[in-house]
C-alpha cells in the first residue's frame, strides 16, 4: 500500500483516499453529497458557510468536510442526526437573514441555498427579529446585486483573488456588517467577471440582461458552442419558446473548465439586435426593397452562373463552420473558381504554401498549463481567447515563465517573466533569435533577418527561460496572424523554437479557421490541404480587382476585412455582391447588391474545431429571427440553383458527414520550413500598423451586444477608435 | 557623594494615575533642594492598587512609597524621602511588600526591579545569558527544556510551547517566523502589557531563544494599538537590542541571525486570534483563516511559523537558565509552572500576581485582592476574558489548573480575573458576553456572524420577560450551533459566559419584567 493512500469509511462504506485530501472530494467521489455554500472545487477552502459539516468518529465536535483532510482510518457520516442537526442549524442562521424573496428572485429554481433549504430548513423560522439589509451595489452593466441575499461565502471574492488576478469584490467590515463590495464604486471589468453569477450560490450577484426576463424552470437548455474565438467554449443556451435569455458555462474540463469569457456569456443580445436583417433585400439603382427568397436566390445564382469563372469571389471568415465551408468550397469548384478564401484577417500570405494543414496551438488546450516557459507573442491574448489567457495565469501561477513579445504592452494579471515591448515584432524576434543562437548558426531562412542585429539582456532572458525549461512552446497570436510581415514573424518565432527545443503554435482567428482550412475554403489548397493545381486569389487581391460577382458569408467588411484596406469600397466598386448576413450595416448597403438574411451561431447547427484539433457540433437552439436561414442551407439551394452536383443534403450532419468521410489523414504538425531566405521587412515592421482588436469588437455579434458594449473595456476600446 | 537612585515607573497603569506628575515633582524638589538624584523610569511591579509606588534606594535597600500624589512630593522631601524617611506613604523596603513577596516570580521577576531601558542594567540582572548558554549548548537543547517545562500557551489556549517549537523546528522551510502575540484583547488582562513596558529586553531575549531553536531569523511583535507607551517602550529597547548586536546578523559572533519587527495592530479583538493576526501582519484584513494548515507548517507569509503570547515566551529565558525540571516542579497535575494572574473588576488590591499554578481563585482574590473594592460579597468572577465562563461565588475554592476550569465549564485563558460584587446583574453579563462578540466578530462564519446579533435578540426577549422560555430553549441551541459550528475559538467560545449565566445566575432573568 502506497503511503499515500489512506482507508477511510464513508457513511459505512470502505473508501480509498489520498492522504491530506479534503473529506468533501471524498464524499463527493462516492456519491456522498454534502451540502455546501463556499466550497468550491476550483477555488480555494475558506471554510466559512460551516453547511458542510459532517461526523467524524471519536470527534465531539461536527467537523467542515471542506477544511478536514482524511487521516487513515477515519470513519465519516455524512447523514447521521448528529451530521443533520448540524448542518440544520447553520441552515436556520443562513435563513434567518435572508430575505426569502424567491419569487422575485431570478435565482429562484437553481439557488443552491432554495434547495438546501428545502432539504435542511424549517418552515417557519424561530428567530422574528428585523433581517439585515444592504445597500446593492452597481457594478458594471453585467452583473446585477441583490446583496440582502448574500449569504458571506466569498466565492465571488475568490474567483478575483485566484481565477482572475483582479481582486476587484472583497469584504469591508466585520461581524453581521461584514459586506461584500468594491472598496470604492467602480464595476468588476475582467474579460471572466460574470463567471461570479455562476458561483455565487444564492441570488447576491445575478445576470443583469436577463434580469426578470425568464424563470429557471420555464427555460429549455441546449448544449452549443462559443462562436467568438478559436478555444470553442462549452456553453448552454437557456431558451424560452425559441428565444435564447440566457448563456451559461457548459463544463468541459479539457477546454473552459466550468468558466465561460463575458463576451460568450452575453452576445446572444445581438440576436434580437435591431441591426438583423429580417428578408432579403435587393439594391436597385442605387434603392433597396424587399425580395422574398425565391427570388433572391434565383437572382444570385443568376449572377454566379453567368459570371467569367475567374472572376467569381468567395469570402468567409473564420466563423464558417465546417458545414458551411465544405458546400461553399464545393461551389467553387463547381463554378470553377479558386478565388475563395476566409483568412480575413491575413495581410500577409506570401509564404502561404508553408503554412501547416490548419493552424493549431501546438499542444492541447489544457497542457498549456504543463509548460515551463512560455514565449506569447503578437498577441492581446486576453482579447483573443480569453481562457487561453486564463490557462497561461495558470501556468504561471504554478511557477511557469511566461514572457511577451509584442509591440504594445498589455496588462497580465500575474507575474510576467520577461516583456519585450516597443519595437515592431520583427524587431523585438529577430533579438530573441539571435540569442537563442547563442552564437551558433541561425537557420537558414532568418539569417538576413538577424542580421546586424545584437541581442539584449531581456532577449537572451527571453530565450534562456526557453532553453532551460523541461517543456516550453513559442505561442503566436492574432496580431502576429495581422502583421504586414507575418513570413518574418513566423520565421523567427519558428527559429527560437527550435533553438531552444520549445514546440511551437498559436492562436488562430475566430472559432474555426481550423475547420476553414480544412474544408478548403482557402484559394491555394483544395480540401484536405491538397496544394491546387493553379492558386485562386486571396482576399486582398479579390478585392483589388474586378469581379463578375462577389459573394460574402457572413462578413462585415468595415470591420472583418484586415487584410485589405478600403474593403467597403473596393466591394462597392465590383459589379455585383452578394452578401449572406445576420446583420444590416451601413457598410453593407455601400458594398452589397443582394442581402441574404442568414442566421447567427444560435439559429443555425454547425461544426466548429478549435485551435487545439477538437471537433465541436452544435445544433440550432434558438427559432430564426425574420426570415433567416441557416447558412448551410442557403449555400446547399444555391448550390442547386448552379447545378453543383450532390447538393441534396438534407441535414447539416449529412454534410458534415460526407466531408469527414471524403477527408483523409489529417496532419496536425506544426513543422515550419521556409522557401529560402526571408528578406529583411523594411518599413513593414512598424509597431503602429499591428491590429489589435479589442475585446468587444472581435465579430459581429460581440460588436451588437448592448451589455458588452456598456462595459468600461468597450467604452475605453472607443474612445481610442474615436480619438 | 553619589546621586540617591529614585524609582517612578514608567508604565501605563502607573502613568494613569499620575505617575508623570510625580517624577517631575521629584525632580523639581530633588533640584531646588540641591540634591542630587538619579531619576528611574522602572516597570511597574504589578502592585497596581499602590501606584504611583516610588522607591527610594537607601543602603543597598529600596524603601517604597505607595499612592504617591505630585502634592505629596514635597512632604516628603520635607520628610526625608531621599534618606526613606518617615511618610504616611511609606510602605517600607519593597521587599517586605506582602504583595510582593508571596507571589513566585519566574517570568516578571525584573518588572520593576530594573531600569528597562538599561542594556546595562538588564545584563546585571542575568539578561541575555539564557540567550548565551542557548548558543552554547545549541538548538536542540533548548527544545528539550522547553518541552521538559510542560510550559503550555498563556494566551489562551494552553497548547504545549515545546511540542509547538518543535513542530516549526522540524518542518523544512527556507524561512520561518516567530510572531509574538500582544495583541492582549481579553478584558480584565495586563500581563503583556505590564512585561513589555517592564522587561522589554526580556521578550527581546525570549524571541531571540525561540528564533534560535527553531531556525527563524525573523520576528513580529504584533502590539495592540491602544498601548502606545509599550509601543514607544519596545521601539527603544529594539534599538539599543540592535545597536549593542544582541538583534541583528551573526548576534555576538554566534553566526545567529535575528531582527525584531514591531507592528502594531488597529483596535480589533479577533486579531489577537493567532491565524487574523498573521493575516494582520501579512497586511491584509484580519479574518480567521481556516486549519489545517497549521501556522507552525504555513503561518506568516506561508511560512512555519510560533505563534506565542508574551508571557509563553518570557518564561523561557529562566527555564533555560534554571532548568526544564525547576520549571514543572511549580504548579499542579498537567498545569505546570506559574502564570502571571491579573486582578481586575470590582477588586481592592489590583494587579499582578505571578503565581504557581494551583492556588485558588479565592486565595487571589481575598489573599491579594483583598475582596472586592465595594466592600459586598462576590457575586461571580470572570476569568479568561470575554470569551471566559462567570463562575459563581460558590465555586472559588476552585484551583487555577486548566482541567480543573474545564471541568466547571471555564477557562484560565490569559489569567485575567475580573470579580462582580452581589449587585451585577448577571442577565445583563450574559448580554454583553453575546453582543461583545456580535460587535468584534470578524464575521467569517455563519454561526458567529448571524448567532451573536441574534443571540443578543434572544437575550433581550428573555430579559424583557418576552415567551422567556421558548427564548431560553432557542437561546441554549443557538449556543449549541456557535459552539459546535463555528470557525474559531470567537465564536466556538463565546457561549461559555452565556451558558455560565443562564446555569448559575438564571434568576437574574426572571428580576426584571414578567412573562408576557
Ligand atoms: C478571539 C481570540 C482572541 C485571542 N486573543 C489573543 C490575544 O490577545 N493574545 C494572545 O496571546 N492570544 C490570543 N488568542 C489566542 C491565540 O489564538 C493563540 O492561541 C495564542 O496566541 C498562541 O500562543 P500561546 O500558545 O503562547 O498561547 C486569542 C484567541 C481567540 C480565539
Ligand atoms: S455575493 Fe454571492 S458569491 Fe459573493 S459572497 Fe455573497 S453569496 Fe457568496
Ligand atoms: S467564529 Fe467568529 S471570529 Fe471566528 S472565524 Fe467565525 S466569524 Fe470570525
Ligand atoms: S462548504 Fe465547508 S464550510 Fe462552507
Amino acid at each position: 500500500m502506497s503511503d499515500d493512500i489512506v482507508n477511510i469509511e464513508v457513511d459505512g462504506e470502505a473508501v480509498e483516499a489520498r492522504r491530506g485530501q479534503m473529506l468533501i472530494e471524498v464524499t463527493d467521489a462516492v456519491g456522498a453529497y454534502v451540502p455546501r455554500f463556499c466550497y468550491h472545487d476550483k477555488l480555494s477552502v475558506a471554510a466559512n458557510c460551516r453547511m458542510c459539516l459532517v461526523e467524524v468518529e471519536k470527534v465531539p465536535k461536527p467537523m467542515p468536510a471542506c477544511a478536514t483532510p482524511v487521516g487513515e482510518g477515519m470513519k465519516v457520516f455524512t447523514k447521521s442526526p448528529k451530521a443533520i442537526a448540524a448542518q440544520k442549524a447553520t441552515m436556520e442562521f443562513l435563513l434567518i437573514n435572508h430575505p426569502l424573496d424567491c419569487p422575485i428572485c431570478d435565482q429562484g429554481g437553481e439557488c443552491e441555498l432554495q434547495d438546501l433549504a428545502i432539504g435542511y430548513g424549517r418552515d417557519v423560522s424561530r428567530y422574528n427579529d428585523g433581517k439585515r439589509v444592504v445597500k446593492d451595489k452597481d457594478i458594471g452593466p453585467l452583473v446585477s446585486t441583490d446583496m440582502t441575499r448574500c449569504i458571506h461565502c466569498t466565492r465571488c471574492v475568490r474567483f478575483g483573488e485566484e481565477i482572475t488576478g483582479k481582486p476587484q469584490l472583497g469584504t469591508t467590515d466585520r461581524g453581521e456588517n461584514m459586506k461584500i463590495g468594491t472598496y470604492v464604486e467602480q464595476s468588476v471589468d475582467h474579460e471572466l467577471s460574470a463567471n461570479i453569477i455562476d458561483l455565487c450560490p444564492v441570488g447576491a450577484l445575478n445576470n443583469k440582461p436577463y434580469r426578470y426576463s425568464a424563470r429557471a424552470w420555464e427555460m429549455a437548455q441546449h448544449a452549443t458552442v462559443s462562436p467568438h474565438d478559436c478555444v470553442g467554449s462549452n456553453l448552454y443556451a437557456h431558451v424560452l419558446r425559441g428565444t435564447v435569455k440566457r448563456i451559461v458555462p457548459r463544463a468541459n474540463e479539457s477546454i473552459n473548465e466550468s468558466w465561460i469569457a463575458d463576451r460568450d456569456r452575453y452576445s446572444y443580445e445581438a440576436i434580437y439586435s435591431g441591426d438583423r436583417l429580417m428578408r432579403p433585400r435587393v439594391k436597385e439603382n442605387g434603392a433597396w426593397r424587399d425580395v422574398d427568397w425565391e427570388g433572391a436566390l434565383a437572382q444570385a445564382a443568376d449572377v454566379l452562373k453567368s459570371a467569367d469563372q475567374d472572376k467569381v469571389a468567395l469570402i468567409a471568415t473564420p466563423a464558417v463552420t465546417v458545414e458551411e465551408g465544405h458546400l461553399l468550397s464545393q461551389i467553387a469548384d463547381h463554378l470553377g473558381t479558386a478565388n475563395i478564401d476566409h483568412r480575413v484577417g491575413r495581410r500577409d500570405v506570401s509564404d502561404q504554401d508553408n503554412d501547416p494543414m490548419y493552424p493549431s496551438l501546438g499542444c492541447s488546450i489544457a497542457e498549456i498549463e504543463q509548460h515551463d516557459a512560455i514565449l506569447v507573442a503578437g498577441s492581446n491574448v486576453r482579447a483573443e481567447a480569453p481562457i487561453i489567457a486564463h490557462r497561461l495565469r495558470k501556468a504561471a501561477v504554478a511557477g511557469a515563465a511566461i514572457s511577451f513579445a509584442n509591440s504594445s504592452v498589455y496588462e497580465y494579471l500575474f507575474d510576467v517573466a520577461n516583456y519585450l515591448s516597443g519595437a515592431g515584432l520583427v524587431e523585438l524576434l529577430a533579438g530573441v533569435a539571435v540569442a537563442a543562437a547563442d552564437g551558433n548558426s541561425l537557420p537558414d531562412s532568418v539569417t538576413e533577418l538577424c542580421d546586424g542585429v545584437t541581442a539584449s539582456g531581456a532577449h537572451k532572458d527571453v530565450a534562456r527561460s526557453l532553453a532551460e525549461a523541461d517543456r516550453a512552446i513559442v505561442l503566436l497570436g492574432n496580431i502576429a496572424g495581422r502583421h504586414a510581415s507575418y513570413t518574418a514573424v513566423r520565421a523567427l518565432a519558428a527559429a527560437i523554437a527550435e533553438l531552444t527545443g520549445a514546440s511551437f503554435g498559436g492562436l488562430s482567428e475566430g472559432p474555426n479557421s481550423a475547420g476553414a482550412c480544412l474544408a478548403g475554403v482557402l484559394p491555394h489548397r483544395a480540401q484536405g490541404g491538397e496544394n491546387r493545381v493553379t492558386a485562386g486569389l486571396d482576399v486582398a487581391s479579390m478585392l483589388a480587382q474586378a469581379m463578375d460577382a462577389v459573394v460574402l458569408v457572413n462578413v462585415e467588411p468595415d470591420a472583418d476585412i484586415h487584410a485589405a484596406t478600403d474593403a467597403v469600397a473596393r466591394l462597392a466598386e465590383q459589379a455585383f455582391v452578394v452578401a449572406l448576413t445576420p446583420f444590416v450595416s451601413d457598410a453593407l448597403l455601400e458594398a452589397a447588391d443582394l442581402l441574404l438574411p442568414t442566421g447567427t451561431f444560435a439559429e443555425t447547427s454547425g461544426t466548429y474545431v478549435n485551435v487545439e484539433g477538437t471537433w465541436q457540433s452544435f445544433s440550432g437552439v434558438a427559432s430564426a429571427v425574420g426570415e433567416a436561414r441557416p447558412t448551410w442551407k442557403v449555400l446547399r439551394v444555391l448550390g442547386n440553383l448552379v447545378d453543383a452536383p450532390g447538393f441534396d443534403y438534407v441535414t447539416s450532419v449529412d454534410v458534415r458527414d460526407e466531408f469527414v468521410a471524403r477527408l483523409g489523414e489529417i496532419s496536425t504538425s506544426n513543422a515550419y520550413e521556409a522557401s529560402g531566405r526571408i528578406a529583411k521587412v523594411n518599413g513593414a515592421d512598424a509597431p503602429a500598423n499591428d491590429i489589435d482588436i479589442p475585446l468587444y469588437s472581435v465579430d459581429a455579434l460581440v460588436r451588437r451586444a448592448t451589455a458588452l458594449q456598456l462595459t468600461d473595456e468597450a467604452q475605453r476600446a472607443r474612445a481610442v477608435s474615436d480619438g | 557623594m553619589t546621586a540617591t537612585k529614585v524609582y517612578v515607573p514608567r508604565e501605563t497603569s502607573a502613568v494613569s494615575v499620575g505617575a508623570d506628575e510625580v517624577a517631575v515633582a521629584i525632580a523639581r524638589e530633588a533640584k531646588q533642594s540641591g540634591t542630587s538624584i538619579e531619576l528611574i523610569r522602572n516597570g511597574s511591579w504589578g502592585a497596581t492598587w499602590l501606584e504611583p509606588l516610588v522607591e527610594v534606594e537607601v543602603d543597598g535597600a529600596r524603601i517604597a512609597y505607595g499612592n504617591v500624589s505630585e502634592e505629596d512630593v514635597p512632604a516628603m522631601f520635607a520628610a526625608g524621602l531621599l534618606e526613606g524617611g518617615e511618610h504616611k506613604r511609606r510602605l517600607g523596603p519593597i521587599m517586605e511588600v506582602g504583595y510582593l513577596i508571596r507571589q513566585d516570580r519566574w517570568t516578571c521577576w525584573r518588572c520593576g526591579l530594573i531600569d528597562p531601558l538599561s542594556l546595562q542594567d538588564f545584563r546585571l540582572h542575568q539578561g541575555f545569558n539564557a540567550l548565551e548558554k542557548a548558543f552554547a549548548e545549541g538548538p536542540d537543547a533548548v527544545l528539550d527544556s522547553v518541552t521538559e517545562s510542560g510550559l503550555r500557551g498563556r494566551g489562551g489556549a494552553g497548547f504545549p510551547t515545546g511540542i509547538k517549537w518543535r513542530t516549526v523546528a522540524e518542518t523544512d522551510a527556507d524561512q520561518k517566523y516567530i510572531a509574538c502575540n500582544a495583541d492582549e484583547g481579553d478584558s480584565g488582562t495586563f500581563s503583556d502589557r505590564m512585561l513589555m513596558e517592564g522587561d522589554p529586553l526580556g521578550l527581546i531575549e525570549s524571541m531571540a531563544i525561540a528564533g534560535y531553536a527553531v531556525g527563524a531569523s525573523k520576528g513580529y511583535i504584533y502590539l495592540r494599538s491602544e498601548y502606545p507607551l509599550t509601543y514607544a517602550i519596545l521601539t527603544r529597547a529594539l534599538e539599543t537590542a540592535r545597536d549593542s548586536g544582541w538583534l541583528g546578523d551573526n548576534i555576538q559572533g554566534s553566526g545567529f541571525d535575528f531582527d525584531i519587527e514591531l507592528h502594531l495592530g488597529a483596535g480589533s479583538y479577533v486579531c489577537g486570534e493567532e491565524t487574523a493576526m498573521l493575516e494582520s501582519l501579512e497586511g491584509k484584513k484580519g479574518i480567521v483563516r481556516y486549519k489545517p494548515p497549521l501556522p507552525a507548517h504555513e503561518g506568516l507569509f506561508g511560512k512555519p511559523t510560533v505563534v506565542n503570547n508574551v508571557i509563553t515566551l518570557a518564561s523561557v529565558p529562566n527555564i533555560v537558565n534554571l532548568g526544564g525540571e525547576r520549571y514543572a516542579g511549580m504548579g499542579v497535575n498537567r498545569s505546570k509552572g506559574t502564570l502571571a494572574f491579573q486582578l481586575a473588576g470590582n477588586i481592592k488590591r489590583g494587579g499582578l500576581v505571578e503565581k504557581s499554578f494551583g492556588v485558588t481563585l479565592r486565595e487571589l482574590i481575598d489573599d491579594w485582592g483583598g475582596g472586592t473594592a465595594s466592600g459586598r460579597p462576590v457575586k461571580a468572577v470572570q476569568v479568561g476574558g470575554p470569551l471566559g465562563a462567570y463562575i459563581p461565588a460558590a465555586q472559588l475554592d476552585t484551583p487555577l489548573d486548566y482541567e480543573a476550569f474545564v471541568d466547571i465549564g471555564a477557562m484560565i485563558g490569559h489569567g485575567g480575573i475580573v470579580v462582580f460584587d452581589d449587585t451585577a446583574d448577571m442577565a445583563q453579563q450574559a448580554r454583553f458576553a453575546m453582543e461583545f462578540c456580535a460587535i468584534e466578530s470578524c464575521g467569517k462564519c455563519t454561526p458567529c456572524r448571524i448567532g451573536s446579533t441574534r443571540g443578543v435578540e434572544v437575550i433581550d426577549r428573555m430579559i424583557a420577560g418576552e415567551k422567556r422560555e421558548e427564548n431560553y430553549d432557542l437561546l441554549v441551541e443557538l449556543c449549541d450551533t456557535m459552539e459546535d459550528a463555528s470557525l474559531c475559538a470567537m465564536g466556538g467560545m463565546t457561549p461559555y459566559p452565556v451558558r455560565s449565566v443562564l446555569k448559575h445566575f438564571a434568576e437574574d432573568f426572571a428580576s426584571s419584567g414578567g412573562d408576557r
